[in-house]
């Protein structure tokens, strides 16, 4: 039987949206009669813990310890590691911000390589076998993991919760062998403008190039963005990131963040491969270009020839009429 | 200070990518290989705290076949001090024995900081630093995109999403570099000639295959074509395909 650590991430005692997808790739790996174990790090209560039985999960460890109020990279790479050793076949982590790091340091403590950033999971005659973009994005790589565990990353937003339903018992405990977060310390997280989603975390991404001119024009993408909802943000290319349009947060592509979100709008944006590379995961892209050849337009689903000066505020104007 | 970096040696970003005839790796022909862009970050960090310290050495360090022997030798045009290339005939696809070799080879060295890139642009795996830390038995901070040395302390800043982790820990340390730790230079004439003197150390080494078999490379399946909208009633248009056939509002 194959059994499967599906490592999940809370924020400030809030499960992330991402541990539904970690067991549903988890319970993918593990098959139906496999066991599923979810563990989740904390300084206290978790909440959001419930479904996961909905998804798979057949008990959620919940291991706390005061150290776990922020981020603790060396700590929690022990404890993972600790109870992964010996006891599973598979260790599956979000590929967030956090779990590439925390990804890594667990595989390096378990001695074996991590699959990272992975796209697609199976199974093939009890080994492992997963897919996931290389050369960004241009191609795909098929890897047979063979180390014990297979230590694997899924890359958020691509692995659609599936409901498949098993017991979830929760199980709290107190975190053991550690006594402090480690050499590496969070001492603070600033956070990001109030109220803004990150691109990464979006379900709708809006980003603008610089087709928008100046600055000062990218109220019109963040009025876009507003209109299509509250799980929408703002990204940017490249050029508008060194231009000091925007904030390097913002920055969608192979120097910044790697988004799949459910609609993905580019407006004055060319499409440059280093851009597709963070954004052609999407599930639906749309763009918004004057020029009919831009490369963007071979990503696109939907594409405007046209001047984003008119079609972005009439398309902002449309969706809130709709929403209304 | 001493200061070591590790690089890669790997294909533009802009080649147009065509699997080789094996089925499982990068038709290498026509392909035009560099510097990895974000260890290009690296050893810009790694000159420029040497600079800063007014003394110490720049060593730079890669695992992969001969041809890496030039990529060396633009990091020390750029100004690192001397390189060694871990030379093998081709790269496993297990990171970990990247990592292992690098650690053996850096095991000697005893450096205050190791720098990396925050991850390869081909194989994206953002994993080798860490790797490397663990098997060093130092701190490791990833993704840095601000840093701040005082004696054996430092503070290094990390992108996550919605906001910017702060960390605090000792030296020595392996740190892995984001885009915004600085501005990389160009090499100068006067480097690129003083390169040509620099040591480069060739060092054969056998890696074993280790936990990750490459069964297949492939395109992605391509996108279904796209439509476009045009004319007066584009925008319209365009919200209808979004609800009804999309279905994403
Ligand atoms: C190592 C490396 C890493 C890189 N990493 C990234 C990365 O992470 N992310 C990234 O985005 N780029 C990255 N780049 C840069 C990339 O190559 C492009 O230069 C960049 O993406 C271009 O940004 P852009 O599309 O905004 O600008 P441009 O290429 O200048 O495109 C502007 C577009 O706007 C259109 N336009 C102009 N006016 C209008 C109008 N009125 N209405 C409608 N359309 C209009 C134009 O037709 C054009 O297509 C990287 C490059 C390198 C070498
Ligand atoms: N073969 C290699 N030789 C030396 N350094 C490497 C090698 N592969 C990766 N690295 C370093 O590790 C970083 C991350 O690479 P990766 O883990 O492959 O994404 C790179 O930016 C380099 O600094």
């Amino acid at each position: 039987m194959t059994a499967v650590l599906a490592v999940l991430e809370q924020r400030e005692g809030t499960l992330r949206s991402v541990s539904r997808e970690v067991v549903t790739g988890s319970r993918h790996l593990a098959g139906p009669a496999g066991r599923v174990d979810s563990l989740v790090l904390a300084a206290g209560a978790v909440s959001g813990l419930d479904r996961l039985g909905d998804f798979g999960a057949d008990a959620v460890l919940v291991r706390t310890h005061p150290a776990f109020e922020r981020y603790a990279p060396e700590s929690a790479a022990h404890v993972i590691s600790q109870a992964a050793s010996g006891n599973y076949d598979a260790v599956v982590l979000g590929a967030t911000a956090t779990g590439r790091d925390l990804g890594a340091r667990v595989a390096a403590k378990l001695r074996v390589p991590l699959a990272a950033d992975v796209t697609e999971v199976g199974s093939d005659d009890g080994s492992f076998v997963v897919g996931r973009p290389v050369y960004g994005g241009k191609a795909v790589q098929t890897l047979r993991v063979t180390a014990r565990p297979a230590v694997i990353s899924l890359r958020p937003s691509v692995f659609t919760p599936v409901e498949h339903p098993k017991a979830g018992t929760v199980d709290t405990a107190p975190a053991v062998g550690i006594a402090d977060a480690g050499r590496v310390v969070v001492v603070d997280v600033k956070p990001a403008r109030a109220g803004t989603l990150d691109v990464s975390e979006a379900a709708v991404v809006v980003s603008g190039g610089r087709g928008l001119k100046e600055p000062a024009n990218f109220a019109l993408i963040e009025e876009l963005a507003r209109a299509f909802g509250t799980t929408a943000s703002v990204g940017a290319s490249r050029a508008v990131v060194d231009a000091g349009w925007r904030p390097h947060a913002e920055q969608v592509g192979q120097t910044g963040k790697t988004v799949s979100p459910a609609l993905y709008v580019a407006v004055g944006i060319s499409g440059a491969v280093q851009h597709l590379a963070g954004m052609r995961s999407s599930k639906v892209i749309v763009a918004i270009n004057q020029d009919r050849e831009a490369p963007i337009f071979n990503v696109a689903d939907y594409g405007i020839v046209g001047d984003l000066f008119e079609v972005v505020p009439a398309l902002t104007a449309a969706l809130t009429r709709l929403s209304r | 200070m001493k200061i070591a970096v590790c690089i890669k040696r790997v294909p533009d970003s802009e080649i147009r990518v065509a699997v080789a005839a094996d089925g499982k790796s990068l038709d290498e022909a026509a392909v035009k290989f560099g510097l990895n862009p974000y260890d290009e970050f690296a050893v810009e960090e790694a000159l420029r705290r040497r600079e800063h310290a007014g003394a110490g050495e720049v060593v730079a360090l890669s695992v992969g076949p001969a041809a890496v022997q030039e990529t060396l030798r633009s990091v020390l045009a750029m100004g690192a001090d001397r390189a060694l290339l871990l030379q093998v005939a081709a790269l496993p696809a297990d990171a970990w024995i990247v990592a292992r070799a690098l650690a053996d080879a850096l095991a000697g060295e005893h450096c205050d900081l190791i720098l990396f890139g925050k991850l390869a642009i081909d194989d994206y795996n953002q994993q080798v630093g860490p790797m490397v830390a663990e098997l060093l038995g130092v701190p490791c901070v990833t993704a840095v995109s601000a840093l701040d040395l005082e004696g054996e302390q430092a503070v290094a800043q990390r992108e996550i999403e919605g906001g910017i982790e702060v960390c605090r820990f000792p030296l020595p340390a392996v740190l892995t570099v984001d885009k915004g730790l600085n501005e990389p230079r160009y090499p100068t004439l006067k480097g690129i000639m003083a390169a040509k003197r620099k040591p480069l150390e060739v060092r054969p080494v056998e890696l074993p295959a280790g936990g990750i078999e490459v069964l297949g490379l492939r395109l992605p399946s391509p996108r279904r074509p796209g439509r476009i909208v045009e004319g007066p009633g584009a925008v319209a248009e365009l919200v209808r395909l979004l609800r009804e056939e999309a279905k994403v509002l």
